[in-house]
């Protein structure tokens, strides 16, 4: 890395960086710091939750900062007002959709930038009931935020299983398997890379999830156990 | 928005044990060596064969074709006209946006759905699923109707057989206007044949583009002022350069032709009354860019349009005007033709490349830009229908000759599809700086009713509200420009004084609620906040707070959405807001 380091200015403060890297790290390196959702230091960056739009001088819309790379010259503006309402409106739009309550993260988020969890009232919200179709895990999609992730994962970015995809679109969207079969009748090798990078507890291993419902540890060993062999179907849970 | 019935034949089970793989592993064995980008051409061939697309039937294209059986699904979802569950034999489509709602679309709706109901009653042996659905392109003919995909008329005298047997007549799209160039073969009632559009003097333009360098054909392009008519006006001739300088081969060029722009269709006319004009331009663009390949992407809705490029592209292979060594010189360009499947969002350059590449409709990030990063991650033109067919005369004028239609900043002769409240709805060319007024009132035949002009919305969904103080405007983009109007892709929806703007502005949040693809937040989430919003406003629920709710939407999706769907589908609604506060707020009773 001979080449020459990029000098731009970020919130007033004269910043030099690499060629090549985003605004984002460009920012941590500044020691500023910008909200991200999406972004995943070891997923692609697809740059769909919007949170780490910045205002950069000369351009017509907010740019994106996990993905956008810093240029010679570059005025950025990562607290600006248009920044703030876009951030503030897109938690507030994400509260009125989904469970967050295992999203702390973003709950954090929400008080920094003065977002009304109750903004819009009427809103029709993504409540689906858990899935509970394997030994392993648990996907609770009145949980997710569709950051896709774990769909990331499951795909290029680690496993190459490609058990998950999408169904629907819009605002419809959800993460599925083929034809929505149970997760065993797919490609799943339960690796678990999936529930790691989930931010929402959308994805959560079935003890944990277990444990939540007020089982005991035996209880559980005694379930999970006898459902890997196949014997016990999800009909035992319910009664 | 679905209303199915089936009639007591063919039952379901029955074909779903009957089912014949057999169908689809001859058309698979075809294709398969394309591997994924064969996906959406198997998926209609399913379709077409099974009447749905039965899950083994996914199953054995997702082996075929290599490609992850989740992913085959998840694209199989994406686009409204693929369906996991059996839908009836015939399909009717019945247009649910403004231009057609204001005609009594939404009537024409519930009788089909009614007579459906009351034919299965009776026992009537048909099979008929009645869907709702965004902008068919025939605004001009509203109610807009498909059945199977093809024009029909909602006109009165038409009998239920004749509309399910489809034996209706094709309707036909009024095209005039102070100019006839672009349209000068369209409006006639047929498709210009090669030989009526060589006998015109067509292909001239090739056949001189063949004995000069590339670069003198993009500094031609350039020095006309063309810039694209698809809604974003990027200049062409610099998108050229840009993909023939860029590196990497082999090189692209594709015609985007996935009109669906509610209120839009120039590019339909174009592509079914003269198809040979616009596949001159795009043969042109790909000897300027150095591409031996191109592909015509048809919106999936546009079945005639399918079928008379289909025609044309081989009339043109058999003249030697596609092909190896093209008219003789040492340029080869062949056209792989491809439909879409009920996205709007594939209208999306970057979308459109992911569907020919068989994946979701999802736009990319930009940049990379397509000039240098396109289709299959190679360097390629994308070019709207129109703004191909401006190539030829462009050639043919010279630069020079072209600069003297329009204003000094727009240059040339453009297409605009009147719809709404006029007398004479239809296509219209006029050079550049028309006004609004002579475009509505003398080339439109003026207001259909005695109200008078309320509005009219320029641009489609993603548009602005024009208002009678506009009506002087010139329709160039700097003239609408300074008058806070977009020219989009040359739409315009009339409104007379007695239409109730907020069932536009509620149905124009539905499209986009219903056509946003889920990727970015901001549109994902906006657009349905939005239509829900707009929804209540409709029935009169209107909550304090509203008008700020809407512009904190309305902004976020315009500053901070991916792409040009979100960036623009709070355009209407926040434009009404500035011209029309109070429709915003609760009606209050003194």
């Amino acid at each position: 890395m001979n080449q020459p380091l990029v000098s731009l200015t970020i919130d007033g403060i004269a910043v030099q960086a690499e060629p090549g890297i985003t605004i984002l790290k460009a920012a941590q390196l500044a020691g500023i710091e910008i909200p991200t959702i999406c972004y995943h230091d070891h997923c692609t960056a697809n740059a769909l939750c919007r949170i780490c739009v910045v205002e950069v001088s000369g351009a017509r819309t907010l740019v994106p900062a996990c993905v956008a790379t810093v240029q010679d010259g570059m005025t950025v503006y990562t607290h600006s007002e248009r920044v703030q309402r876009s951030r503030r409106t897109i938690l507030e739009m994400l509260y009125a959709s989904v469970d967050l309550s295992e999203a702390p993260e973003i709950q954090t988020m929400a008080q920094v930038y003065g977002a009304d969890p109750q903004r819009f009232p009427e809103a029709e919200r993504r409540t689906l009931s858990p899935i509970d179709d394997n030994p392993m895990y648990i996907r609770d999609y009145a949980k997710c935020i569709l950051c896709w992730r774990c769909v990331q994962v499951c795909a290029e970015d680690a496993q190459y299983t490609y058990a998950i995809n999408f169904s629907g679109r819009g605002y419809e969207t959800q993460i599925s398997t083929f034809f929505h079969r149970p997760m065993p009748e797919t490609t799943c090798v339960f690796c678990g890379q999936c529930v790691g990078v989930c931010p929402t507890g959308a994805l959560k291993p079935k003890r944990e999830w277990l444990l939540e419902q007020g089982y005991t540890p035996e209880a559980i060993m005694e379930l999970t156990r006898s459902e890997r062999r196949g014997k016990k179907r999800r009909a035992n849970l319910a009664a | 928005m679905l209303s199915q019935f089936y009639a007591p034949f063919p039952t379901v089970s029955k074909m779903e044990s009957s089912l014949d793989l057999s169908l689809i592993r001859s058309f698979l064995s075809e294709i398969a060596s394309q591997g994924r980008t064969a996906l959406l051409p198997a998926l209609h061939a399913a379709q077409d064969f099974y009447g749905y697309i039965p899950e083994p039937v996914a199953l054995e294209i997702a082996q075929t074709l290599q490609i992850p059986a989740a992913d085959v699904f998840g694209v199989i979802e994406f686009y409204a006209m693929f369906h996991t569950q059996p839908v009836g034999k015939v399909i009717i489509h019945v247009c649910n946006d403004p231009a057609c709602a204001l005609a009594g679309a939404d009537t024409v709706f519930k009788q089909l759905s009614r007579r459906t109901e009351y034919a299965l009653e009776t026992g009537e042996p048909i099979s008929v699923t009645v869907e709702q659905s965004p902008c068919l392109g025939l605004c001009d003919h509203a109610p807009a109707l498909l059945v199977q995909n093809l024009p029909a008329t909602a006109a009165p005298e038409i009998t239920w057989q004749e509309l399910v047997a489809h034996t209706g007549r094709r309707p036909q799209t009024y095209v005039d206007g102070d100019l006839r160039l672009l349209t000068a073969r369209c409006g006639k009632g047929h498709t210009t044949s090669l030989e009526a559009y060589l006998a015109q003097g067509g292909y001239t333009a090739l056949r001189k583009v063949l004995t000069i360098p590339p670069e003198r054909v993009i500094e031609e392009v350039k020095a006309s002022g063309l810039v694209g008519r698809g809604g974003a006006a990027f200049p062409t001739g610099l998108k050229w350069e840009s993909a023939a300088r860029a590196e990497g081969t082999p090189k692209y060029v594709v015609c985007n032709a996935d009109e669906a722009e509610p209120g839009t269709f120039k590019d339909r006319v174009l592509m079914e009354d003269d198809p040979h004009q616009v596949l001159e331009g795009m043969i042109i663009a790909a000897y300027a860019i150095g591409a031996a390949k191109g592909y015509f992407y048809i919106r999936g809705e546009y079945l005639n349009a399918y079928q008379t490029i289909r025609h044309a592209v081989e009339e043109a292979r058999t003249a030697n005007l596609l092909g190896s060594c093209i008219l003789g010189s040492d340029f080869s360009f062949d056209i792989e033709i491809r439909r879409g499947a009920g996205a709007y969002v594939c209208g999306e350059e970057t979308a459109l490349f992911e569907s020919i590449e068989g994946k979701r409709g999802f736009p990319r990030i930009k940049p990379p830009f397509p000039t240098t990063h396109g289709l299959f991650g190679k360097p390629t033109v994308i070019n709207n229908v129109e703004t191909l067919a401006n190539v030829p005369l462009i050639l043919q004028l010279g630069a020079n000759e072209y600069r003297k239609m329009g204003t000094e900043k727009s240059p040339g002769p453009k297409l605009f599809c009147l719809s709404g409240d006029v007398r004479r709805p239809g296509l219209y060319e006029v050079p550049f700086g028309t006004p609004l007024r002579h475009l509505i009132f003398d080339l439109g035949g003026g207001m259909r009713s005695e109200a008078p002009f309320q509005a009219a919305l320029i641009g489609g969904a993603a548009g602005t509200f024009a208002t009678p103080d506009h009506l002087d405007t010139p329709l160039s983009f700097e003239g609408l420009r300074a008058a806070g109007l977009t020219l989009g892709s040359g739409v315009i929806t009339v409104f007379d004084s007695q239409r109730d703007l907020r069932d536009v502005l509620f149905r124009l949040a539905r499209f986009f609620a219903e056509e946003s693809c889920g990727k970015c937040y901001p549109c994902q989430m906006g657009t349905q906040r939005q239509y829900e919003i707009m929804s209540r406003i409709l029935n009169g629920q209107t909550r304090p707070g509203d008008i700020e709710r809407l512009q904190d939407i309305g902004w976020t999706m315009t500053d901070a959405s991916l792409c040009g769907l979100g960036q623009t589908a709070a355009s209407a609604i926040l434009s009404a807001l500035s011209h029309w506060p109070h429709l915003f707020q609760a009606t209050t009773f003194s």
